[in-house]
């Protein structure tokens, strides 16, 4: 691997003078994502105004100090002049500045009172920023009760290098937020940890996600289609590692795609009173893990202490039942902070918590199996309420 | 400006100088000086030191950020350099090397014989290895270095092992160190001036240090009390940043930023000073507008108080509180134009030569401004909205860091070591490192405001496909740029060791009291008796 990169850096870095100016005309990323809504319409035509006015000034203004470097040089014998005062010309370098920034502040006020305005949505959906993943659930309008969890899809693999990457790495999820096209969205921005910001370019919406505070954004797409984006505020190890996807769609699939998820809500209910088997358990667990766990504890469930601890052969994971599902549910508050083993009770139902902790009480070096081993939900559904 | 290099006020010949390093030689010199010029030399030493450990993380970042994947570093300890390089280049090397400037200059400029407070001075500068080292020892403790940005945003900090605090304690060394250094500029210029050297005589860089100081003095104790409130949030459970105590995790953003963003002009200003003295002497002609340099300078100072949230956008302010931030923030652009105004004025129909220092002021005007454009850009709500968090913000403070104040630090650097060591630099190497520090610093960063506005989010240790391109060509700017210092230790230290000897008057065109009231070099106590200045 060492090689291939020093051959990689290598090459651009000899390569790089001879692309030159042609490699400006590659259809290389360079401007702001092309609008998906009226704001972020607004947003690009502010910018662009905005960029050209710098632009003028900016020239304007070097090209009296490259006028100087050219002519007013002393190796071409240009005697200084001694004037270091012009009241006149003070005063209209600051008002003029003056004049423009007002120009500016004009238009960029009518689209930031716009920006702010989230009354009367058509959906209003909350958004919940987790370590490292994002929780949507729609809460008012169509598909209210829809409830599920967000988290990167791209395979470790190709984040360590060891399989190609695919075209939308570090950009796709198992969940996509859903929405339908035309309509005022509003989301709702939280966070159970961290501080979080959820950020989607094409809209121009971006909005931190505060723990224990609830601030809002809006958005009303223009046309369907995939919109691909990231968690935008330093949140932790997996920080760059949290995509956010929007799959705008017409206002018939929407409603399709909501029917389908409030069946699958109802079929896929699980039951906390149903005794499971081992088997059953160990298998909805391995998923439960890979999905909840494995960043930080490993697959080979061996950690990376001291910040992330060994699940194999930990004390904790082979002792007794209680201790650990109290663990799994409240997390871990060390000398009353918390620490990165966050409380996964509000996060898995019942049953994914059993069956996480049967898994973890089986799997690896760690043997408990029996009675001891075996984790119903109903015992996970006794400890929640007893808390 | 006279003609005629006197000595008055220097008692001593040059033989004489070395009896008087305080009855220490070696490092007991170093450790006891209480001299202005010898902990100048600490302080830029220092800084220069801190600049290197700086770059390397910087590298580290930039070699990481080379191809997507991760392939050098874990996700952990990356987030644990992003932070380190921040706080050290802005803490250990940024602001100590214009400290550094301000003891060797500062009693040379207004006829004093040193600093108000020499023993407070010697202190003040040996705070801060202590800073370091605290920073430094981070990283091997268990759990490593705080990975939460150089920002320290709550409540991340709670989840962080026992690096942070050594943090939290370098922070406050490192304020305390400030704080210290402040009173003792103040002091100096505000009570040892010699006499006729009204305040409104003197050079453009005490004004812009003394202005400095007080900012320094107002915001420092604000970083230390953020910083305060996150360790008892830590360890007592105060929980003023934690909303499940009452507290409010944006309160602690609302308090940094109060000192971030003065902080922003404690490491402008003394830069726009040096650029102030550097302008005038190779266009040999007085600096253009001296009262207005003033007002635009104590406007900046007042007006950095009230624009903090601008670096808060997106946490979702009202629109009122929006609207004000963004006004007051556009409203420096007044006086900072005044300032780039002024400059270019100085320039017009003046006498150029385009010595290194000269070629760094202009390199520094060229680029701050094009940093001051988009800081435009970054005030304006709607756009901010957009890339608020991501490299266009990153390119953005780098153009006014490093374009503005170190390229003025290089400029001051070569402008007054004649001075210091009574030799001349290589004027050739000088230029090479002008042209490739330029070249490959915006290499680095200019593609960055692509990267950003295409929506690539700072603080991640891999990104999506389409950002390769850009991360190539800044990592590859980044390396040469890297490179570059190097050779610009080489030309100090060939400048040092066997540099050609310095004439009396090396600029002509350069008037304050060191070019034309003192020998070069400068002798180690300058004005024992004040100068008299007509």
């Amino acid at each position: 691997m060492a090689r291939k990169f020093v051959r990689s850096f290598a090459t651009w870095a000899l390569a790089l003078p001879g692309l030159g100016f042609s490699g400006l005309a590659l259809a290389l990323e360079w401007n702001l994502r092309p609008a998906g809504s009226k704001i972020a319409e607004d947003i690009h035509s502010l910018h662009e105004y905005v960029m050209i006015l710098c632009t003028v000034i900016f020239i304007g203004v070097f090209s009296f100090m490259f006028y100087s470097v050219y002519a007013h040089r002393k190796s071409k014998g240009h005697k200084a002049a001694q004037f270091h005062e012009n009241t006149t010309v003070e005063i209209l370098w600051t008002v003029i500045p003056l004049l423009i920034l007002i120009g500016i502040a004009l238009p960029t006020t009518r689209t930031v009172i716009a920006q702010k305005d989230t009354s009367n949505p058509d959906l209003t959906i909350k958004v919940t920023g987790y370590q490292w993943k994002w929780g949507y659930d729609y809460v008012k309008g169509e598909g209210e009760g829809i409830s599920f969890v967000s988290t990167l899809a791209t395979p470790r693999e190709q984040i360590e290098n060891k399989a190609p990457k695919g075209e939308h790495y570090l950009l796709e999820v198992d969940n996509e937020l859903v929405v339908p096209v035309g309509r005022k969205i509003r989301v709702l921005t939280t966070a159970a940890d961290v501080i979080h910001s959820w950020w989607m370019p094409s809209f121009g919406a971006k909005q931190d996600a505060i723990p224990g505070f609830i601030r809002d954004l809006w958005f009303r797409a223009d046309r369907t289609g995939t919109y691909r984006s990231q968690c935008v505020e330093l949140c932790g190890k997996e920080h760059g590692f949290m995509p956010i996807v929007v799959r705008v769609v017409s206002q018939d699939e929407y409603s399709k795609w909501v029917g389908e998820k409030m069946k699958l809500i109802v079929a896929a209910a699980d039951d906390p009173n149903k005794q499971y088997t081992m088997d059953e358990l160990k298998k909805r667990g391995e998923q439960v893990y890979a999905k909840n766990c494995v960043v930080c504890h490993q697959a080979n469930g061996k950690g990376t202490p001291p910040a992330f601890p060994p699940l194999d052969g930990s004390q904790v994971v082979t002792g007794a039942k209680d201790k650990q599902i109290q663990t799994v549910l409240n997390g871990v508050i060390k000398d009353g902070k918390a620490t990165a083993m966050v409380a996964f009770g509000p996060q898995l139902n019942d049953v994914e918590l059993a069956a996480v902790i049967t898994f973890t009480r089986n799997n690896w070096g760690n043997k408990v199996g029996g009675e001891q081993g075996l984790v119903q939900p109903s015992e996970v559904k006794a400890l929640r309420e007893k808390k | 400006m006279s003609a005629v290099i006197d000595n008055h006020g220097h008692a001593h010949g040059h033989d004489g100088h070395h009896d008087h390093h305080g009855g220490y030689g070696g490092l007991m010199r170093w450790i006891t000086t209480t001299n202005h010029k010898d902990i100048g030399t600490l302080y830029l030493w220092f800084s220069f030191l801190m600049f290197m450990v700086g770059g390397v993380l910087a590298l580290a970042i930039r070699l990481e950020l080379f191809e997507p994947g991760i392939q050098f570093f874990n996700p952990d300890l990356f987030n644990q350099f992003t932070t380190m390089h921040g706080l050290i280049m802005v803490f250990g090397a940024i602001m100590p090397a214009f400290v550094g400037f301000a003891n060797w200059q500062i009693p040379m400029m207004i006829g004093a014989p040193d600093m108000a407070f020499a023993r407070l001075n010697n202190w003040s500068f040996w705070l801060l290895p202590f800073a370091a080292a605290l920073l430094v020892l981070s990283f091997f403790m268990p759990g490593g270095a705080p990975g939460v940005g150089w920002t320290l945003y709550a409540p991340l900090t709670v989840q962080m092992g026992i690096g942070m605090d050594l943090t939290i304690f370098a922070v406050h060394l490192l304020g305390m160190s400030s704080i210290l250094g402040s009173i003792n500029i103040i002091t100096t210029i505000l009570n040892m001036r010699a006499p006729g050297m009204t305040l409104m005589r003197m050079p453009m860089f005490c004004w812009t240090w003394l202005i400095t100081a007080y900012l320094l003095v107002a915001a420092m104790p604000v970083l230390a009390g953020a910083v305060t409130m996150s360790l008892t949030d830590r360890h007592f459970g105060t929980s003023f940043f934690n909303a499940a105590g009452g507290g409010d995790p944006v309160l602690y953003q609302h308090i940094f930023w109060f000192f971030g963003h003065p902080e922003v002009y404690i490491i402008a200003l003394p830069a726009f000073g040096v650029v102030s003295q550097v302008i005038p002497a190779f266009s040999r002609k007085p600096l253009f507008g001296y009262a207005s340099m003033v007002y635009a300078t104590s406007a900046i100072a007042i007006l950095s108080f009230i624009v903090w949230a601008h670096h808060m956008y997106t946490v979702g302010m009202p629109v009122q509180g929006q609207l004000f931030f963004m006004y007051a923030t556009t409203l420096i652009a007044v006086p900072t134009g005044v300032k780039v105004f002024n400059w270019v004025a100085t320039m017009w129909k003046g006498s150029l030569s385009f010595e290194t220092p000269m070629l760094f002021a202009m390199g520094f005007l060229f680029l701050f401004t094009l940093g001051g454009f988009t800081g435009l850009v970054c005030a304006l709500v709607p756009i901010d909205i957009q890339i608020h968090d991501t490299y266009y913000v990153v390119a953005h403070f780098h153009y006014v860091m490093v374009a503005g104040a170190l390229f003025a630090a290089f400029a001051g650097i070569y402008f007054w070591l004649p001075k210091w060591t009574g030799r001349m630099y290589d004027e050739a190497l000088g230029k090479w490192h002008f042209w490739l520090t330029m070249i490959f610093f915006n290499m680095i960063f200019f593609v960055q405001h692509f990267l950003g506005l295409a929506g690539m989010p700072r603080r991640i240790p891999d990104y999506p496909l389409m950002f390769e391109t850009w991360n190539k060509i800044s990592s590859i700017g980044a390396f040469g740029f890297g490179l570059s210092q190097l050779l610009f230790l080489y030309v100090v230290l060939k400048a040092i060791r066997r540099g050609a000897k310095a004439p009396e008057r090396p600029w002509e065109g350069a008037d304050s009291l060191e070019w034309t009231h003192l020998p070069t070099p400068a002798p180690y106590h300058s004005f024992e008796t004040a100068p008299v200045l007509k």
